[in-house]
């Protein structure tokens, strides 16, 4: 069995996403891409029947990732941003980019995964799997996670205040 | 070639996007982004080992990706946060312009 033709199409927008978001100039063009490219990932996750990562992953990253780096790049709006988009040293990182890929593309070409073999049909994933699944044997890093996610909402809006703060204290 | 190894392979050539957008772009929050290309990449290949995998059942590398999530948008808001603070501090948001922590 071959990859199927919607897999093929999501994985083209995924790629042609984050190749548009990486190299375009525009600030906000960039984000629209990365939009486009975290949209067409979660419709891979559903398409390879991880219907509730796909959804967390259209909500969390498309609704809420998404507008907070426009948020960002408009609050950090540059003079002129446009002609100077690439490092000086881009090249250098192209290539090791580059390199990284190739290892990777001939790890996985030359690991035992490679070779065809049978497909499973799609393992059942339903919301009472998953929700038992968090509340009995995952219980303990959901609530790690909890907490993990109250100390960075507490820390993001300290950090993003601390200048204002002094500012005010300067003032009077 | 089969579903797996082309999962993978996607997911390697968007890590080598991601790793090259973080390392060529000048932009804070576009380095930012290509980090979260890569992370995301990593989450593709545990949905598709989890799919194509020996032992589904166990829901461990969709309840991983799930965690994950809940990870990089931790990251995201600190990480943008910072890059805010940043930039009120060197009014600038040019990762190559950003010099006196340099060692």
């Amino acid at each position: 069995m071959t990859m199927t033709l919607p897999f093929l199409i999501l994985a083209l927008l995924t790629l042609a996403g984050g190749i548009a978001a990486m190299t375009l100039r525009r600030l906000v063009h960039c984000a629209l891409a990365l939009t486009i490219a975290f949209a067409g990932l979660g419709g891979l996750y559903l398409n390879l029947g991880a219907e509730f990562a796909g959804l967390a992953q259209l909500l969390v990253y498309v609704g809420a990732i998404a507008i907070l780096i426009v948020f960002a790049i408009l609050l950090t709006r540059g003079d002129d941003e446009a002609h100077k988009a690439f490092s000086p040293s881009a090249f250098g990182g192209a290539i090791v980019a580059l390199a990284v890929f190739a290892v990777l593309a001939w790890a996985v070409q030359s690991s035992a995964v490679a070779h065809p073999a049978d497909v499973t049909p799609a393992p059942s994933a339903s919301m009472l799997q998953i929700g038992l699944a968090l509340m009995q044997r995952y219980v303990l890093p959901l609530e790690v996670i909890a907490l993990m996610l109250t100390a960075a909402m507490i820390g993001a809006v300290i950090i993003a205040l601390r200048e204002k703060r002094q500012a005010e204290e300067q003032r009077p | 070639m089969n579903p797996l190894a082309g999962c993978l392979l996607i997911s390697a050539l968007l890590f080598a996007v991601g790793l090259a957008g973080a390392l060529t772009r000048r932009s804070a929050i576009l380095v930012l982004a290509g980090i979260e290309l890569m992370l995301n990449a990593a989450n593709l290949n545990f949905i598709a080992f989890w799919r194509f995998g020996p032992h589904p059942e166990a829901l461990t590398g969709l309840l991983f990706v799930v965690f994950s999530i809940a990870v990089a948008a931790a990251e995201a808001a600190v990480g943008l946060a910072l890059i805010l603070a940043i930039y009120r501090h060197a009014h600038t948001s040019d990762v190559s312009e950003i010099t006196e922590m340099k060692g």
